[in-house]
């Protein structure tokens, strides 16, 4: 038991650690791609540090709300962190929080978001809000849905067992599992707001949803929602790999040697998941923000139809 | 849960693209992506076919799935594609009912699809014949793909995936249909596609656009 | 001493009728109608939840009173299911009792002695309602609830609008009320007893008990707002005094729940799956329309009043699982999906309340009910502010609040629906499970509007400046709530054992004892699902608390104030924010199809320049307007009958003694 609460610490500080070199690489892929020399892989170090010494400036009508909502979203990712496997089946906080309150932890960081933005009461924090809300209701119940899928066909809604059953089932090709991966990829896309659901680089603010709501933080408070948006794509990502290439992780009996194994196993994993991504933004264009719902409705109805195949053919 | 066969994997796999593909048609706008998909619909469905050959020995399959590749994957839409770039048409304009709720039938249309194969699959004795429900699903997919657009290139697609939905419910339930039948249907469909592409060419003369509404201006009032 | 529980509760009973009427001793007085009787009313609720708590240890009771008429003694029991909604009943009312004896204020609307009576008779009815153990008694109770509820929400009588609101709640209400009748009617199978005992006994076709079910359905979901007939909902609660509202949404529905599920588990012994997929569908569907038309609202108790659909939507969900599960003879997972409505109904009737009442005290403060003249509440009022974000947050269903337990429940019983075995519901039962999350979605964009609109941002109007916080009474009835909420959710293998004796004495299994440990939550296998809220709580309170030291121990804390963001644009008015109508302008967009939406758009070429937008429920055109103009028809097509010449009614009188007389023959 110790053991495994031991690598469970062990997993949420390397996702927390780790989680902005997961965005140097794919900020570093992209700049590959586009034929650039781009920043180097450890430039979102280098930000975060940056934006911790500054002086935090808060506008004038911020409540507390606006200065606690940082440390909540950190917070819960971090949490997300310890119950996601990245390179062991065994976690003990997964006991306490399923993938359904998984689901639960990233609307709680999204609500708490948003109510931060429409604290400064300007127009763009609220549109900002508006339009992470829409993106939310409507990738959620697409998340959820694959979460579901999944744990139809491992009898079990505990993301480790989950994790587990998947890695060991002999060589079984689920086209549900399919449906599901292809609207995960898009949930993932649309929920950590890259292209083509929002560009995470641009600086016009009517194009923007995630930047827009946290257009007035600065200091130490951006640093931390830098960082856990961060941790949030890292989470996505981990969630991706460990749903869909379950293959590699440490098992339940895993000893030392395996753990050790593991883990560069999971960083390779991660690290094409990353260049795959960067390569699907070079390759997309952002799309207009009502094409937006469509964009996701697809995904939810995608990890509906995945469900259904798996009633269908599965059973 | 029992672990198929690998070939009756490899079939679901097909089967799984093959829905996938006709779903992701009705949320296409660019017409240029609606034939790639139809192509890859083309693929999946040549390569299910080699497999169900190649797993009960009925080897008049083989000509099947070679048809198909021919057919579905380099001829068609080569044609396609050259009527596309001759009508300069690219995109459609807004179908007759948004994306979202086209889908959202969609999804209604598959699980009556399914229920509906659900007797039907019990009785037949191929090794495909769970995967009946997603051929009926397909074509009900492409007949609603076929309702809710406007642009004529659209719907001819949605006719042929129709055939493709067809073919693939005939693979699976009873081992395809006499070979005379198929080549009868693969000759009826190249010669509509002849026709209709000479069609296009004079509704486009006559109203300036492929939108099919203009159609119902001749309509006698 | 040998006080039995049900003994406590009648006499909560009347004690509450009696502080009731004694409300008319000095009625203008608001010391003390408003804050003395309310106080002991609320004294009362208190005493109700504890005998209710009591009383789920205790073997069952049930007495017959020799009150009502001769041949008609009034029969009440106290069962499990009967204590658990008195429990809700006076868990909620403790709270909104404290908050009300803080509400009146002099000089407004009517007096408080013949609101404290109104109020004090609602209370006691519903507790006899949940009680009653007869369909006399029942009738009674139902009426008198409906009644002094028509009383409380046409407080305001001079306005039309809330009179009109009243009407048609009164006019729904009975039209259910008939059909509860009729289904009692059917219930009693032949024996012409009336009492619940000899229901329970009497044998039914399987097509009676059907047409017992539906008219069971169509009457509770009257009274409940179920698709169609929903359309009092929106309009009477906003009508009606906040505190009263908060009693409506969230306590009187849950009554007509009581209702269904009394008749479809107890009284119809077991209900027959194709009863279940019927009640699942429909909730799903009431479910969704409740959350879309929620989000489009520019009122905030519309708002609250459309949420509430849509949670009663989602209750109905769960019992139609439960049907379905029990009708298919999987009575463990009945069990399950049944804990799972009745905890979503002890849930919903604490967040709601807490919202109405906080937006009681906005409305006390700022007098606007209109979204888009409300804003950045938080500063003025931080006290309702905060424990209206614990509301928010339940309400949205958020971990490791009580909103998410129950939709956790839910989900989990979804789960295991594919193993029906029936062929085509166990395909389409999933499905639910997409339209369930989806409705989860919506509710937490609904819960960020309008806590956004109203708490944060600038004020949109200069006025509200002035604004006030609520005074010590109405906070700690808030609290009060707020804090149901929190433990509720800490706390869930506590009130799932709790629930599990109503399992156990309706479908005859429970869950089964969660003793492997108190805080986790396992309601099938361990390994199949666990749900630890105290882990979860502390693991997220302790990331947090952590993120902040590790933050200001190594850097520094330096905060400077400055003016926000303007891209240039130095003339930002606080009406630049979002409005209501723009944060709901997504959702319009996406379910367009689903409103009746007027525009009128302005041109370039108008010197007044006007927008405006009306947003109306489809239903009153497809439904109500039809039957009414048919109602309408007929009577004057019947109005022919009267020509006012008395020739002709008395020719009326004699043709009737004419044919009287020829069949008497």
């Amino acid at each position: 038991m110790t053991v495994a609460a031991f690598i469970s610490l062990i997993e949420a500080l390397l996702a927390i650690l780790l989680a902005p070199l997961f965005i140097g690489w794919i900020d570093q892929c992209r700049a590959w791609l586009q034929n650039r020399r781009g920043a180097g892989v450890l430039q979102p170090y280098r930000t975060l540090r940056k934006l911790l010494h500054k002086d935090a400036v808060i506008a004038h009508g911020a409540s507390s709300l606006f200065r606690v909502s940082p440390y909540i979203q950190f917070g819960a990712m971090a949490m997300a962190a310890a119950i996601i496997p990245v390179f062991s089946v065994r976690a003990p906080l997964g006991v306490a929080a399923d993938t359904i309150a998984l689901v639960g932890v990233f609307a709680l960081a999204r609500v708490f978001m948003a109510l931060a933005a429409m604290d400064i009461g300007t127009a763009f924090g609220t549109l900002g809000a508006r339009r992470e809300m829409l993106v939310g209701f409507l990738s959620e119940p697409a998340l959820l849905m694959v979460f579901l899928t999944a744990s139809l066909i491992s009898q079990s809604t505990l993301l480790p067992t989950i994790v587990d059953v998947l890695g060991q089932i002999h060589l079984t090709i689920f086209p549900s599992l399919a449906f599901a991966a292809i609207a995960f990829v898009m949930v993932l896309l649309a929920e950590n707001a890259r292209i083509p659901i929002d560009n995470p680089s641009t600086h016009l603010e009517l194009t923007m949803i995630h930047e827009a709501m946290v257009l007035e933080y600065s200091g130490r408070h951006l640093a931390l929602i830098e960082w856990s948006s961060a941790l949030k794509l890292f989470n996505y990502a981990a969630i991706g790999v460990a749903l869909f290439v379950p293959w590699g992780l440490a098992g339940r009996a895993a000893g030392p040697m395996e753990l050790a194994l593991a883990l560069p196993i999971a960083a390779a994993k991660l690290g094409v998941a990353g260049a795959a991504l960067a390569v699907v933004e070079t390759l997309s264009a952002k799309l207009r923000i009502f094409r937006a719902p469509e964009f996701l409705a697809t995904a939810f109805l995608l990890a509906v139809l995945g469900l259904l195949v798996h009633l269908m053919l599965e059973r | 849960m029992t672990t198929l066969p690998l070939s009756s994997q490899l079939i679901n796999l097909g089967a799984a693209v093959l829905l996938l593909t006709s779903f992701a048609m009705l949320s296409q706008r660019r017409i240029v992506s609606l034939v790639n998909l139809f192509a890859i619909q083309g693929a999946a469905l040549s390569a299910s076919t080699a497999i169900v050959a190649y797993t009960s020995g009925q080897h008049h399959l083989y000509y099947s799935a070679a048809l198909s590749v021919a057919l579905k994957m380099l001829l068609l839409p080569w044609i396609l594609h050259r009527l596309i770039r001759r009508l300069n048409v690219r995109w459609d304009t807004e179908p007759l009912i948004n994306i979202p709720t086209t889908m959202l039938v969609g999804i209604v249309l598959v699980v009556f699809a399914f229920g509906l194969a659900q007797p039907i699959s019990q009785m037949s004795t191929t090794i495909a014949r769970s995967t009946l429900g997603i051929a009926l699903a397909v074509v009900m997919l492409s007949f609603l793909m076929m309702i809710t657009r406007r642009k004529a290139i659209s719907q001819i697609v949605g006719f042929l995936a129709m055939e493709n939905g067809l073919f693939f419910a005939a693979t699976s339930a009873t081992y395809g249909m006499p070979m005379v039948v198929e080549l009868g249907v693969a000759l009826d469909v190249l010669i509509g596609m002849v026709i209709l592409g000479v069609f296009f060419f004079q509704i486009r003369e006559q109203f300036d656009s492929l939108d099919l509404q203009h159609l119902e201006q001749l309509r006698e009032d | 001493m040998a006080v039995s529980p049900l003994a406590l509760v009648l006499g909560v009973v009347v004690g509450w009728t009696a502080v009731g009427a004694a409300g008319l001793l000095r009625p203008r007085d608001v010391a003390f109608a408003g804050r003395a009787l309310f106080g002991v009313g609320a004294v009362g609720a208190f005493v109700l939840l504890g005998a209710a708590i009591w009383s789920l240890s205790q073997p069952v009771q049930a007495w017959v009173l020799p009150l009502g008429l001769p041949d008609l003694p009034l029969h009440v029991r106290l069962d499990p299911l009967a204590a658990f909604f008195l429990a809700l009943i006076g868990a909620s009312t403790v709270g909104i009792s404290i908050y009300s004896a803080g509400y009146f204020r002099a000089g407004e609307g009517a007096a408080p002695g013949l609101m404290c009576l109104q109020y004090h008779v609602f209370l006691a009815s519903m507790a006899m309602v949940v009680l009653a153990n007869d369909a006399y008694t029942f009738m009674v109770a139902w009426e008198t609830m409906a009644l002094a509820s028509y009383f409380l929400v046409t407080t305001q009588h001079r306005v039309a609008e809330i009179r009109q609101a009243g009407f048609l709640y009164l006019l729904l209400a009975h039209i259910g009320a008939i059909g509860i009748l009729l289904c009692f009617g059917v219930l009693q199978g032949g024996s012409w007893h009336f009492t619940f005992d000899a229901m329970r006994v009497a044998t039914l076709s399987p097509g009676w008990a059907s047409v017992a079910f539906g008219l069971a359905l169509f009457g509770f979901g009257a009274k409940a707002g179920l698709v169609p007939l929903h359309v009092w909902l929106p309009e009477a609660h906003p009508a009606a005094p906040s505190p009263v509202s908060a009693m409506m949404s969230g306590v009187m529905l849950k009554t007509a729940i009581y209702g269904i599920v009394r008749v479809s588990f107890d009284l119809l012994h077991a209900p027959v799956w194709w009863w279940g997929a019927l009640a699942l569908g429909l909730g799903a569907f009431t479910a969704v329309f409740g959350a879309i038309f929620a989000a489009v609202q520019t009122d905030m108790k519309r708002l609250l009043a459309y949420s509430s659909i849509e949670n009663i939507g989602i209750i109905v969900t769960g019992l139609g699982l439960a049907m379905l599960f029990r009708g298919l003879g999987m009575d463990a997972l009945a069990a399950l999906s049944l804990s799972a409505a009745l905890y979503h109904c002890i849930n919903h009737a604490q967040f709601k309340s807490l919202l109405f009442l906080a937006t009681g005290s906005v409305l006390h403060a700022t007098g606007q009910r209109n979204l888009g003249k409300l804003g950045g509440l938080i500063h003025r009022m931080p006290w309702v502010a905060w424990l209206a974000l614990v509301g928010t947050l339940a309400m949205a269903g958020l971990p490791p609040l009580n909103g998410f337990v129950s939709e956790w429940l839910l989900l989990q019983a979804y789960l295991f629906t594919p193993l029906l075995p029936h062929a085509i519901v166990n395909m389409l039962a999933p499905l639910g499970a997409a339209a369930f999350a989806l409705t989860v979605a919506l509710s937490a964009y609904v819960m960020v509007k309008f806590y956004g609109v109203i708490f944060l941002g600038r004020p949109r109007e200069t006025a509200l400046v002035q604004a006030h916080d609520a005074g010590w009474l109405e906070r700690i009835g808030l609290a009060w709530l707020a804090l149901g909420c929190i433990v509720l959710g800490l706390a869930p293998v506590a009130v799932l054992n709790a629930l599990d004796k109503i399992n156990v004495s309706l479908i005859g299994t429970g869950i089964g004892s969660q003793a492997e440990h108190w805080w986790l939550l396992t309601p099938v296998a361990a390994e199949r699902a666990s749900y630890g809220p105290l882990l979860f709580a502390a693991g997220l309170a302790f990331a947090v608390g952590l993120t902040f030291v590790v933050v200001r121990r190594l850097y520094h804390g330096r905060v400077r104030r400055s003016d926000p963001w303007d891209c240039g644009f130095p003339g930002q008015t606080p009406r630049m924010q979002d409005t209501a109508e723009g944060f709901g302008q997504p959702i319009r967009h996406v379910f367009g199809p689903f409103f009746r939406i007027e525009r009128e758009l302005p041109t370039p070429f108008d010197k007044e320049p006007r927008y405006s937008l009306q947003l109306g429920d489809r239903w009153w055109d497809w439904l109500y307007r039809p039957i009414a103009r048919s109602v309408q028809e007929a009577a004057r097509v019947v109005g022919y009958l009267q020509q006012g010449r008395i020739a002709l009614y008395l020719f009326y009188s004699f043709a009737t003694l004419l044919t009287l007389l020829a069949f008497a023959l």
